[in-house]
């Protein structure tokens, strides 16, 4: 293993550290917590997201205006436990309630519910919705259904727009409802991560190979093959895609996680545009970037968003944070 | 009548036999989970003998071990395990000793709650595979040497099902002929009373 760290044990309160130093004029981190929120906190329903860490800038970096209030960092790849969500809700409250938005894991789900129960025998407001945009996990009576993934920053987006707006808790969290009920991703691996508590990656790939239906544990996709060029790759994720809903007028999200180069990214969106244009696929608004990312794998997920006119508004409004603006 | 005495000991055992096997229950979470139950399991039992408080009822020590539990292990388990602790704790609150049928009250609380809290039942390739079966020997008047025979059974029959709960259900049909580590861990823990009750 081959990292630009101290000790693996470190890692995430160093990094937390480290954004709070480089930011100020965004977060601040809560004395004592895994936690980071906004600098000067609003007086508005407030949004609180996190899990486990590796997944940067998701989810400290966004927030900010327009997008979350506070973020919780678990160590790697684990979700943060009860008492750190609790804090986090605790300080982000301004009387009007918390959203919390959680990625559809077993164990961020619990330890969230968790958080709020505990919340609500403090007499605050707590509601919460999750996540589960990964159309590579069967959602059936078999798993504990799909994964939440990169769509979870749309969700951020959109339902902190409306928050910023001064919607009250219900209509936030209807409004992140619609945004979940809409989107759709699927995520490739060319290479794997290594997670620095365990030292060695969570899978092998030989030179020659992809691992499809990828999440973003550094954890094996849901089969191997040979690898294609972008073109090719991006067919096959779009064709899971849209074979999942029905799209019409989207949003687009070519998410990197962590490894690829930015470049790389763009040669996938080209395609992805064209092919959406070739089907009659409006694209409303195209997004690419290291937003969810699983710390420095190789690969990418592409995520699209059916939008409605209340979904572009919230796409539109101002967001001012580390890592998303406009 | 088992005394307060007797819980300490089994609580102490219980972090022991994990500081001996934590290794072997995150071999078996690399196979089909996310590879992190021994060392959330270590991380969270070492805690536990840490903030013991001994001069407290049987009830506000398991409370204690269940809070613990669920502010340092993080995962699944750390919910699963702690709210199991803290419904055993509120069951036996007060109390400085307590009779078997009391214990086995506490137990069907510390069952329920998993469930609730964890959305599952037998079946799934769960603790609850392990638990329930033991707990049902000791209803029946079996001995505690029975119930782990139980458990240890459990764990088998959860290298024949395929996981629906947990990050290992991502896996379907590829979980099969893989035990569950949390069923291995909680009969790690039904060892330790078995031991005690010797």
């Amino acid at each position: 293993m081959k990292k630009l760290i101290n000790n693996p044990e470190h890692v995430v309160d160093e990094m937390l550290n480290g954004i709070a130093k480089a930011h100020p004029e965004y977060v601040k981190r809560l004395e004592g917590f895994e936690i980071l929120v906004r600098a000067n906190k609003a007086d508005k329903v407030a949004l609180v997201s996190g899990g486990g860490s590796g997944h940067e800038p998701s989810h400290g970096g966004l927030v900010g205006t327009g997008m979350l209030d506070g973020a919780v960092a678990g160590a790697v790849f684990t979700s943060p436990t009860p008492d750190q969500v609790f804090e986090a809700i605790k300080a982000v409250d301004a009387g009007k309630g918390v959203l919390l938005v959680i990625k559809n894991y077993t164990g961020d789900v619990m330890n969230f519910e968790m958080a709020a129960e505990m919340a609500e025998a403090e007499g605050i407001k707590v509601d919460k919705v999750v996540v589960n945009d990964d159309v590579a996990v069967k959602d059936s009576l078999w798993t504990v259904g799909r994964r939440g993934v990169a769509g979870t920053v749309l969700v951020h987006k959109i339902a902190g727009a409306y928050a910023e707006a001064g919607a009250e808790l219900s209509e936030v969290k209807r409004i992140a409802e619609k945004v979940i009920a809409n989107v759709r991703t699927m995520g490739m691996a060319i290479e794997p991560c290594t997670v620095p508590a365990a030292g060695k990656p969570g899978f092998d790939l030989k030179d020659d190979e992809m691992e499809m239906g990828i999440g973003i544990h550094g954890e094996p996709g849901t089969y191997r093959a040979p690898l294609k060029t972008a073109n090719e790759i991006a067919d096959e994720m779009l064709g899971k895609i849209l074979a999942d809903r029905e799209f019409k007028d989207v949003a687009v999200l070519v998410n990197g996680f962590g490894g690829t180069p930015v470049m790389e990214l763009y040669v996938v969106n080209n395609h992805v545009n064209d092919v959406l244009a070739s089907k009659g696929i409006k694209v409303y608004k195209t997004i690419v970037g290291n937003y969810m990312t699983s710390i420095e794998m190789q690969g990418c997920s592409i995520t699209l968003l059916e939008l409605d006119d209340e979904l572009k508004k919230g796409l539109n409004a101002k967001a001012d944070t580390i890592a998303f603006r406009c | 009548m088992i005394t307060k005495a007797t819980v300490i000991a089994v609580i102490k055992d219980i972090a022991a036999r994990i500081d001996k096997d934590w290794q072997y229950l995150t071999e078996l979470d690399q196979v089909i989970g996310d590879g992190d139950h021994g060392i959330n399991m270590h991380r969270g039992f070492t805690a536990v003998l840490q903030k013991l408080p001994e001069d407290r009822d049987i009830g506000a020590i398991l409370k204690s071990v269940g809070m613990t539990l669920v502010s340092t292990v993080g995962g699944a388990a750390g919910p699963l395990y702690g709210t199991a602790f803290m419904k055993m704790g509120v069951k036996l609150a007060g109390k400085e000793e307590i009779t078997r049928e009391e214990l086995l009250e506490a137990f069907d609380e510390a069952v329920a709650g998993i469930k609730q809290r964890g959305h599952a039942v037998r079946g799934e390739k769960t603790i609850l595979d392990a638990l329930e079966p033991a707990l049902d020997v000791l209803k029946a008047g079996g001995s505690w040497d029975e119930a782990v025979k139980a458990a240890e059974d459990g764990i088998e029959y959860t290298k024949t099902i395929i996981a629906t709960k947990g990050r290992a259900s991502y896996l379907g049909e590829r979980s099969i002929g893989h035990q569950d580590p949390g069923a291995t861990s909680v009969t790690l823990m039904l060892k330790a009373c078995a031991d005690a009750a010797k």
